[in-house]
């Protein structure tokens, strides 16, 4: 295994490799151009050695020829020149502070900070290498755990501190930091025999509050809506490493499919490492548009873009299979969708006393 | 029996009196809202004054206050620099209903527009009951007259009920004092405030003062000192007159013979066509005009229509020009910072025998709305047309357009366009076709709205190439900021990155151009315009052409260089040879005799080089 300073090596290797392309190109009286893979959903495909989507070959190219392609040149110049001075200083910097610093870049300056993380995202497609390892980190930590598991984790401090996510922790549970590579987190044990990653915390905080996570041996991950990468990274790890079986349950609507695909195959904009953040054997427990209607759950109807929502999805490669298709269709023809906590609609213990047993009995993973 | 009926209703019309006549045809006289009484009363005055200065070829020095609100009585005061009326004829130009109204002389003049001032005169008497004072000076070293006027409402004659000698510091002019019941608004288009801004539009000639009753006091400057040339009147072209005006001329003139009225009273009618007509019309030559009965006046009306005559002449109208209409749009919008105007005037043309002439004017961006209707200004015969917009030939032309294809939105390709734009359009014709007597729309002349609709498409075209050019330029201007500053920081960061000297980028800038760069700037002081104009080559090869720079009219050129190989009154011409590739050329002339904004857009074009290769000129068309 290599050490994080030897893999920040090596992506700044990576990195001045680009500069030295750009660096070629105008010495030689070329427009220098940079290629990176399209990153939209009609380029990703499926790679079959790790069962995710990934980027396909179609790519775009960033000519200084443009206005535009000339900027993202030079931003990429001043990010590689910053790395390269955080490397060498043995700094690192959120992902915000990048925005902030590109203020004193001139032209080169970002507009908002979607451009910033985009480009961070361009920089480890072209790199191959992860934007931990150019020293840049997320502002957003990871969610909450709670449930019979044991992990150490490596403080601030440099000690190694073992926690239990049941016993060691209050009501809001765990909370996942922003890296857990092996260095910062290791899974020590576990007694639970099921990861149920959940969408909102409102469901979240009722499945702890009715004991969910003891009294059927589950481990509860709130995902915070689209979840960030170090959640979608700990759940894998909970798959491969302790062979944990991964459900996820989520509202009855075409934006928290998206979320349960993020988790399952990989999200359309961190395709570059799906193999690296995705759990394929995860499945989606619900709301499906068949509880919808079989549960009789409250609904509202669905909006404009709810709908154009919900046929993207029909032309998503991530979600062409039979099952899917046939519950996508059954929505648009509903009108309606649902939310997680609609199911108190039966009483506040129905969701733990009748719906999950109900539904993951059906999956297989019966009590 | 049937005659005894007839004479009663007679004697019962002739007991109208002006006031019930008045009280009647409120709308069609202007006074139908308190609002649009105060507007007419103040464009009547203003009207007369403006026509007044221009016959004595002073340049108008207008005054115009509005005083009072309580109880809605408002006081107007309007004052003038013109010649002044002899004391003798003050009644009956104030005092009194369709007085000397001279219908049958053909002149572009503004006096047409309306009823004129005594419906003001009587408007004020109907609903204050109080008289006018008029004040009258004729010249240096004569006395100034003040009349107090009233309407003998009955009779239809003026009565003045007091007459003095004052001291007056105009040298000569008019002024009336009216009170009225009104009601004064602002900031809306129906108002005499953008009556008197629009009056300012056309009349660039013109000083006008306005003090309001709060007593915001508002001058609307004179934008050149030139008079607009006078406007001459023209005999009536038998094309386009009426039964009742031709019987009328045959009566009043001193003509004795039937063929001399014809050929002397009336325009494009010889001798020779006169005895046509006459032959037509199976009358005699010799029969006396006078005495000519309706049926004879009908049978030459009929026999005009078939006799094959030359147009009117039509240097009679006395159009505002481009150049002052530019001035005058320029300084009244001021404020609003357009980006551009553009302007157009037709050739004079004809219908029914009438001699007419269209200009009209775009002034488009600046701070105007962007997402709402433009706004139109209509003017016939310099004077604003504030009400009835929609039954206006002028509205329904602008309708007709398709203006999306110029760069405004418009719905369908129809109906009144929407952007950062306001459309002008003035009509100028010795008569004005109205849709009615109250003369505030201009009547659906097939003529007319071809003229309007060339005119404006004209303008427009002028726009849409403005539009263009900006946008071209816009492109290029971030291109060159592509290459003059982001490709040198470029080639620096990854020189530090990679730790190598930065590289010379010379050849990439050339590739990544690939064209030839016209840049120019135009620059006023003292009524001089400067002309700068950088042309550089970004082509990867020696390049060599024709550049040409129009020149406007009236711009004389007082310096250029280098010198051109070809210069007149149009245009001047340099021959560009061998612009090597980066190399950077400037030309430059400067135009004297130039107001502020007459001349703020190079007009560029070249030849002997594809046009599509230079940035910011057009092809030249021309020999």
């Amino acid at each position: 295994m290599t050490t994080v300073s030897e893999r920040k090596q090596a992506a700044l290797r990576e990195m001045k490799k680009i500069a030295q392309r750009v660096y070629d190109d105008l010495s030689s009286a070329r427009i220098p151009e940079l290629e990176i893979p399209s990153r939209t959903k009609a380029n990703i495909e499926f790679d079959e050695r790790h069962g995710v989507w990934k980027y396909g070959d179609s790519a775009s190219t960033r000519s200084a020829v443009s206005l535009s392609g000339a900027q993202m040149l030079l931003r990429t110049m001043y990010v590689i020149d910053f790395i390269r001075q955080m490397v060498e200083q043995n700094k690192s910097s959120t992902l915000r502070e990048l925005y902030y610093i590109s203020e004193g870049w001139g032209e080169g300056k970002f507009s908002t900070q979607g451009d910033s993380d985009r480009l961070a995202e361009d920089l480890e497609i072209m790199t191959a290498t992860l934007r931990e390892d150019m020293s840049l980190r997320p502002e957003e930590d990871g969610a909450r755990v709670i449930g019979d598991l044991v992990i150490e984790e490596t403080t601030r401090k440099g000690e190694k501190r073992v926690i239990h996510c049941q016993d060691d922790v209050g009501d809001s549970g765990y909370s996942i930091p922003y890296t857990v590579e092996k260095e910062k987190l290791r899974i020590k044990s576990t007694g639970a025999r099921l990861v149920m990653a959940v969408e909102t915390g409102g469901m979240f905080d009722r499945l702890v509050e009715n004991g969910f996570d003891e009294n059927t041996d589950t481990i509860l991950v709130h995902l915070k809506g689209q979840p960030a990468r170090s959640t979608r990274r700990f759940i894998k790890r909970l798959n491969e490493e302790q062979k944990l079986p991964v459900v996820v349950f989520t509202d009855g609507d075409p934006w928290s499919y998206r979320i349960f695909a993020s988790v399952a195959y990989g999200a359309i904009k961190t395709a570059h490492i799906s193999e690296y953040l995705a759990t394929p054997a995860a499945e989606y427990l619900g709301i499906t548009p068949s509880d919808i209607h079989n549960y009789q759950l409250p609904t509202d109807d669905l909006t404009a873009e709810d709908i154009s929502a919900l046929q993207s999805e029909l032309s998503d490669p991530r979600f062409n299979d039979d099952l899917w298709k046939h519950e996508i269709e059954l929505q648009l023809k509903m009108g309606k969708k649902s939310e997680q906590q609609a199911l108190a609609k039966y009483g506040l213990d129905y969701v733990t006393d009748t719906y999950l047993p109900e539904k993951l009995t059906e999956m297989g993973y019966g009590f | 029996m049937r005659s005894i009926v007839a004479e009663g209703l007679a004697k019962k019309q002739k007991d109208i009196s002006v006031a019930e006549f008045f009280e009647r045809n409120k709308q069609i006289l202007g006074f139908d809202t308190s609002t649009r009484a105060l507007i007419t009363s103040v464009k009547e005055a203003v009207d007369n004054a403006l026509d007044a200065c221009e016959e004595a070829t002073v340049l108008p020095d207008i005054f115009v206050k509005i005083q009072g609100g309580e109880d809605d009585e408002y006081r107007i005061v309007v004052e003038d620099n013109g010649p002044g009326i002899v004391k003798k004829q003050i009644p009956h130009v104030f005092a009194r209903l369709l007085y000397g109204s001279r219908f049958h002389s053909y002149r572009q003049s503004r006096g047409q527009q309306g009823i004129g001032i005594s419906a003001a005169v009587l408007y004020s008497q109907l609903t204050t009951g109080r008289p006018t004072v008029v004040v009258s000076k004729i010249g240096e070293g004569y006395p100034a007259h003040r009349l107090t006027l009233l309407i003998d409402t009955k009779q239809n004659r003026p009565e003045t009920v007091q007459e003095d000698m004052v001291h007056w510091e105009r040298e000569s002019g008019t002024r009336i004092e009216l009170a009225m019941q009104g009601r004064y608004v602002r900031n809306t288009k129906h108002s005499v405030y953008e009556y008197l801004r629009s009056t300012a539009i056309v009349n660039p000639h013109a000083q006008i003062t306005f003090v309001e009753p709060d007593g915001t006091r508002t001058v609307f400057e004179r934008a050149t000192d030139r008079l607009p040339p006078q406007p001459r009147e023209i005999k009536p072209h038998p094309y386009g007159i009426e039964l009742g005006t031709f019987m009328k001329m045959a009566k009043e003139s001193t003509a004795r013979k039937l063929s001399s009225f014809l050929s002397t009273e009336f325009s494009s009618v010889s001798q020779n066509k006169a005895e046509k007509i006459i032959q037509q019309a199976g009358l005699s030559p010799s029969d006396r005009p006078g005495k000519l009965s309706l049926d004879d006046g009908k049978k030459i009306l009929k026999a005009f229509q078939g006799v094959k005559l030359m147009a009117p002449p039509t240097d009679c109208l006395s159009p505002i020009g481009e150049l002052l209409i530019k001035r005058g749009l320029r300084k009244e919008m001021e404020s609003l910072s357009p980006e551009f105007i553009a302007t157009d005037k037709r050739s004079p043309a004809v219908f029914s025998g009438i001699p007419f002439l269209v200009e009209t004017g775009i002034v488009y961006g600046g701070d105007l709305p962007a997402e709402e209707r433009v706004d139109i200004l209509r003017f016939a015969n310099r004077v604003p047309l504030l009400y009835q917009e929609g039954d206006c030939a002028i509205t329904e032309t602008i309708k007709n357009i398709d203006w999306r294809i110029y760069g405004l939105q418009q719905r369908g390709g129809k109906g009144l366009p929407y952007g950062p734009a306001i459309i002008l359009v003035h009509v100028a014709s010795v008569n004005i076709p109205f849709t009615s007597e109250s003369k505030e729309a201009i009547a659906h002349v097939e003529e007319i709205e071809k003229e309007i609709d060339l005119s404006l498409r004209q303008c427009a075209r002028k726009m849409r190439s403005h539009l263009s050019k900006q946008e071209k330029r816009v492109k290029t201007r971030r291109k060159f900021v592509l290459i003059s500053q982001i490709l040198p920081q470029i080639a620096a960061k990854a020189a530090e990155v990679v730790g190598k000297p930065v590289p010379s980028i010379d050849e990439v800038i050339i590739k990544i151009m690939n064209i030839v760069w016209v840049d120019d700037h135009v620059s006023f002081q003292k009524g001089t315009v400067t002309s700068t104009i950088d042309i550089t080559n970004y082509k990867d090869r020696a390049q060599s052409f024709q550049f040409y720079a129009a020149l406007p009219d009236g711009g004389e050129v007082v310096s250029v260089s280098p010198e051109p190989a070809e210069r007149n009154q149009r245009y001047l011409m340099w021959s560009v040879s061998k612009l090597q590739p980066g190399e950077k050329r400037q030309l430059s002339f400067q135009l004297g005799g130039m107001a502020e904004g007459d001349f703020d857009e190079n007009s560029l074009y070249v030849k002997g080089i594809d046009p599509v290769n230079v940035i910011g000129v057009e092809k030249w068309e021309g020999g």
